[in-house]
Formats: structure tokens, C-alpha cells, sequence
């Protein structure tokens, strides 16, 4: 998995509460979701992201409520990869449960700013800065989790009997 | 290998005779709970996985308690979704308005939860039921429906940190002094991925209900799961309310775990979290005048009845402060029978408080209490995130159940003890 795509960063705890307020849990409608995406922390997040962008975050990224709504809305405004120095345990699993990538890289999310022009190679787990010319490594996930991103998602690992 | 308690109860649902941290493992759950809020979400996917019905009807539990009684018309449909789904999949476990109350005080109430048992929930705070010595924890809407389609959920077995409890509580400090108290000690993060394990001389001096409280909360340090070793007084709770075999599952003795607290309770104070993190916990000796709008004493983490009757012992005969709006949730239909047969809601009543049915409703900034901008409320919830309870501008300052009522009281953050004084 490759990504490419421009930095949009946020701080640390940033919950799933900012990410989308529950106001807007009245719908399951993914784009309607992703209208709203990040409007408590930052209204303009829904104008400036385009598809690709890779979202960039400080520690207990997704922390707070269970929403699965709140990866379906970064997922949906076209997001295409979040890197964090950690990530809130729920929010880990919803993502890689719904196919959104997400990696763990504390150096990475210290060394890319706001506006940089990022390439992640998931599987070499290479992430490169191409703004300032730094790299960074990242751990490949567990084979398991491999193996349910590969499938798209639980659901898909369970259709097709990976899952019992 | 000795293990923790909660990599026991994991290792017995995997069928394994071991686990040990880090592990992935694939465990069978006891109870797979969803709300109507993440439900819709979780049947979505559910129909998409293409089974014939669901694993158990009578393990898949649904509450309807977010936006429920239908706050507006699109809360109705989804509402009105679960309980499609609930009545084609024959569901015996759906609360809907009248019979429900907020989940997590629900399920245990109900005896829906026993020790030792794994539940899973699309809701953060299923994490409660540790309280009463099982495994449980927040999911998502997707774990939800193919929990609902296999009765499975995939885990990484936690490492753990345990805290030593000792002494008892002081007057007028309760169960959610001791969890802000130890959320403001290890941080919002402090024990991310991690069980903590409650264990101890101190555990008999809290009631079921202070636990329930402590372990609610324990997803606002990031963890996994908050769960008290079995004794006496949670055998006797559980046995009130089920006829379910179960099993008491105790660490080893040489568990390993990566920290140890010891927690003296008798030393714990009245603590309140400042916005816009629970771990911004201040005691009243660094809180100053700070005027308040509005209190709310309710939710999963303190809508039980000995919350309600702290709270009424203090406003009992006294008035709710002017520009102040104070509002009571009973957490069930229960609590809220036991609160009207007591006394209680009259005496939150003729102190000019209002008294809802039970919803999550404000403490998520769904509805029944939003807050303008620049709005303060002390409330006994759980989140004091930026927006939490209405406009972004808005403050959350969590507290106890009694500190909440002298607030309201005194029209700006207060500590029981002054108001008590100066009643007499």
C-alpha cells in the first residue's frame, strides 16, 4: 500500500468528539458524516482536504467515544492515511475494522509539518517526507491485521471464511 | 505463565489454557451490546455479511438511550431501524422507551451481565461491567455486527496495571472522586491498551455502585478494561438479579503487571476535571470562584440511585441558585421508580431542579440540556471534551454526584462539605 499525498496536522487527544460531534450522529450517511468531519476543531478541515491527503496527529489520536462514525468521516472526506504517535485503542480497531490505513509512527508525526507533501510505503514501511527530504520506518501490522486490511475490512474477512 | 485477571477470562474464551500480552486472539462473547446510536451503523454491516440470523437472540442486546425518547426525526428512524432489526431477528434483549434506561446502569441492573463473562459493546463505556468482575469493553459498530454474526471478537491480550486500594472514603467523596483522582494521577493515555485491576483491602469499602463508576470510567485513561476482583458484596448484587452460573476468576499471584498503584482512599478528596480533559483534575484547595450555569447529575457513569440519593441529601430543603438549571437523570426506569417511591424527585423538584427520563441526552451534546456559548456546567458525566455538551465555547467540569448538588446549590463549583456547614 502506497500513499502520496499533502499533511493536514493536528495536536494530541484530538477525540472522536471533535472529529464528528455527536449533533450529527442522527445519520449513518457517510457523506453527511464526512460534511461535518473535524468541525469542532477546525471548520475549514472540510474546504482544504483533498482526496489523498494524509492526516497527521500527536498522541491518543481518536480517543473517546466508540463512534464508528468518526474513521467513516475522515475516510469519506478523503483521507487516505492517518499517522499519529498513538492512537486510542477503539479508534485503532474501528479503523483497520472499516479499511481506513492508519500507522503509529511518533518520529513521523514530530517530523511532518502542516502543508508537507508526504509518501508512506506501508508495506516496505518507509514514510517519506518529501518537503524537507527526511525518512522515517514504521513496524508492518500483525499478520492477522494484514490479513483483515487485505480482505477490506472484517466483514469482508468474515464473508469470505477468514474469520469464524 | 501466570496471568492477570482479565487475560484469565480472555484465555478461558479463547479455549486457551494460556495467554500472555500481546497476544491476538479470537474469543467467544457472553453479550454483544449496541445503542441507537451505533447500532444503525452495525446493521448496515450486519447485512452485508450475509448470515442467516444472528448467533444468539437472546446474548445480541440493543438500548435505545442516546437520542431516545426521538429527539428529532432522524433519531426516530434509526430508532426505528433497531427495532425493525430487533422484531425480524426475534432479539429477546431490545430496551426501547419505557423499559429502558442508559445501558450501562441497564445491563447490570437487569442481571444481563455476570462475573467472568466477555461482553462486547459499540459503546466506549461498556468497559462498566468490570465493576462486577467480567470482561468488557468498547467496540466498534463493525466488531458489533460480526460479534452479532459469529458470537466472536478479535483481540490483543492486554498487559495491566494494578492498583492496590486501601483505607476508606470520607464523607461526601464517592467512587468518581477516586476515578478522576487516578485519571488526573496517569493521564488521559496513562493506561492505554491496558487492563486496570482493581484489587485490595480498600475494594470492601466501595459499594457496587462506586465501582460501577470506577470501572465506567476507565476508557478515559485509555484502557481497555477496568475490572475489581469478585467479592461478597458483588456475589450478593448478582445474585439479586440472575440465575446465571458464573465464575470468579483471580490473578495470579505472580501476575506481572507494568505498574503498581497503591491508592489510599481515605486520602482522596472531593476532585473536580477542569475542561477540557478528565485528566485536569483539581481538589477544592487550587479551585477558585467559578460561576456555573447549569449542573446535570445523571448519565452511565452516575445515574444510579445512591447517586441520586447523595445528591438529594444535600439539596434536600435548600433552593437551587438563581440562573442556575439543574438537571436530574434517573439512569432507568428503575432507579427512577425507587427515586419518586423514596422522596427523592420531590425533593429535587421543590428545590427547582427538573428531572428527565432516563437518556444519555446532554452528556454527549445530544439534547435536554446543550449549552450556549461560553455556558458552564458541573456534571457527573464522563467527557469534558471541547463541544461535549453544545457549543465549542462551552465548559464541562466533571464531578461527583455531591459536589455537582452543592453547586447547584451555591451557583458556582463548591464543595459539599462548605454547603453542609453552612445549611446547619
Amino acid at each position: 500500500m502506497v500513499f502520496n499525498g499533502k499533511a493536514i496536522k493536528y495536536g494530541d487527544n484530538v477525540d472522536t468528539d471533535v472529529i464528528i460531534p455527536a449533533r450529527y450522529l442522527n445519520t449513518i450517511d457517510k457523506k453527511e458524516l464526512a460534511s461535518h468531519c473535524m468541525e469542532d476543531i477546525d471548520k475549514d478541515f472540510v474546504k482544504k482536504v483533498n482526496a489523498g491527503d494524509i492526516m497527521i496527529a500527536g498522541n491518543n489520536f481518536g480517543c473517546g467515544s466508540s463512534r464508528e462514525h468518526a474513521p467513516i468521516a475522515i475516510k469519506e472526506s478523503g483521507i487516505s492515511l492517518v499517522i499519529a504517535k498513538s492512537f486510542a485503542r477503539i479508534f485503532y480497531r474501528n479503523s483497520i475494522n472499516i479499511g481506513l490505513a492508519i500507522v503509529e509512527c511518533p518520529e513521523a508525526a514530530e517530523g511532518i509539518s502542516e502543508g508537507d507533501t508526504v509518501e508512506a510505503d506501508l508495506d516496505n514501511g518507509v514514510i517519506y517526507n518529501r518537503t524537507t527530504g527526511k525518512s522515517f520506518e514504521t513496524k508492518p501490522f500483525p499478520e492477522f491485521i494484514q490479513k483483515i486490511i487485505a480482505n477490506g475490512g472484517l466483514v469482508e474477512s468474515i464473508r469470505r471464511g477468514d474469520i469464524k | 505463565m501466570s496471568m492477570t485477571m482479565t487475560q484469565k477470562i480472555l484465555a478461558a474464551h479463547a479455549g486457551l489454557d494460556k495467554v500472555e500480552a500481546g497476544q491476538l486472539i479470537l474469543v467467544s462473547v457472553d453479550r454483544v451490546l449496541g445503542n441507537d446510536i451505533t447500532s444503525p451503523v452495525a446493521i448496515r454491516e450486519y447485512e452485508k455479511i450475509g448470515v442467516k440470523g444472528v448467533y444468539d437472540r437472546e446474548k445480541v442486546t440493543m438500548v435505545m438511550d442516546h437520542f431516545a425518547p426521538n429527539k428529532d426525526i432522524k433519531a426516530a428512524v434509526q430508532c426505528k431501524m433497531c427495532r425493525d432489526f430487533c422484531e425480524k431477528e426475534q432479539i429477546t434483549n431490545f430496551y426501547d422507551v419505557g423499559r429502558m434506561g442508559i445501558e450501562h446502569a441497564l445491563l447490570p441492573e437487569k442481571g444481563l451481565v455476570v462475573p467472568g463473562d466477555v461482553v462486547i459493546g459499540a459503546d466506549s463505556h461498556t468497559c462498566t461491567y468490570g465493576a462486577i468482575g467480567a470482561f468488557s469493553t468498547g467496540v466498534g459498530s463493525t466488531d458489533m455486527a460480526c460479534g452479532m454474526a459469529t458470537g466472536k471478537a478479535w483481540f490483543k491480550v492486554p498487559s495491566a496495571i494494578k492498583f492496590i486500594l486501601k483505607g476508606k472514603l470520607n464523607k461526601y467523596v464517592s467512587g468518581k472522586d477516586v476515578i478522576l483522582h487516578i485519571i488526573g494521577k496517569i493521564g488521559v493515555d496513562g493506561a492505554l491498551y491496558k487492563s486496570m485491576e482493581f484489587t485490595g483491602e480498600g475494594v470492601k469499602e466501595l459499594t457496587v455502585f462506586d465501582r460501577l463508576t470506577i470501572s465506567n470510567m476507565a476508557i478515559e485513561a485509555g484502557a481497555k478494561n477496568g475490572i475489581f476482583e469478585v467479592d461478597d458484596q458483588t456475589e450478593a448484587y448478582v445474585k439479586e438479579r440472575s440465575d446465571r452460573e458464573y465464575k470468579v476468576y483471580k490473578a495470579d499471584e505472580d501476575a506481572v503487571y507494568d505498574e503498581v498503584y497503591e491508592i489510599d482512599l481515605s486520602k482522596i478528596k472531593s476532585t473536580v476535571s477542569f475542561p477540557h480533559l478528565p485528566e485536569n483534575t483539581r481538589t477544592f484547595d487550587e479551585i477558585g470562584d467559578i460561576k456555573i450555569d447549569q449542573v446535570v447529575i445523571g448519565s452511565c457513569t452516575n445515574g444510579h440511585y445512591k447517586d441520586l440519593a447523595e445528591a438529594a441529601e444535600i439539596i434536600k430543603g435548600k433552593k437551587v441558585a438563581k440562573n442556575v438549571r439543574a438537571i436530574i437523570i434517573p439512569a432507568t426506569q428503575d432507579i427512577y421508580l425507587k427515586a419518586m417511591e423514596n422522596g427523592l424527585l420531590k425533593i429535587f423538584v421543590e428545590a427547582g431542579c427538573v428531572v428527565s427520563t432516563p437518556t444519555c441526552g446532554p452528556c454527549l451534546g445530544g439534547y435536554m440540556g446543550i449549552l450556549a456559548a461560553g455556558e458552564r456546567a458541573v456534571a457527573t458525566t464522563n467527557r469534558n471534551f471541547v463541544g461535549r455538551m453544545g457549543d465549542v465555547t462551552s465548559e464541562v467540569y466533571l464531578a461527583s454526584p455531591a459536589v455537582a448538588a452543592a453547586s447547584a446549590i451555591a451557583g458556582k463549583i463548591a464543595d459539599p462539605m462548605e454547603i453542609m456547614k453552612e445549611g446547619k
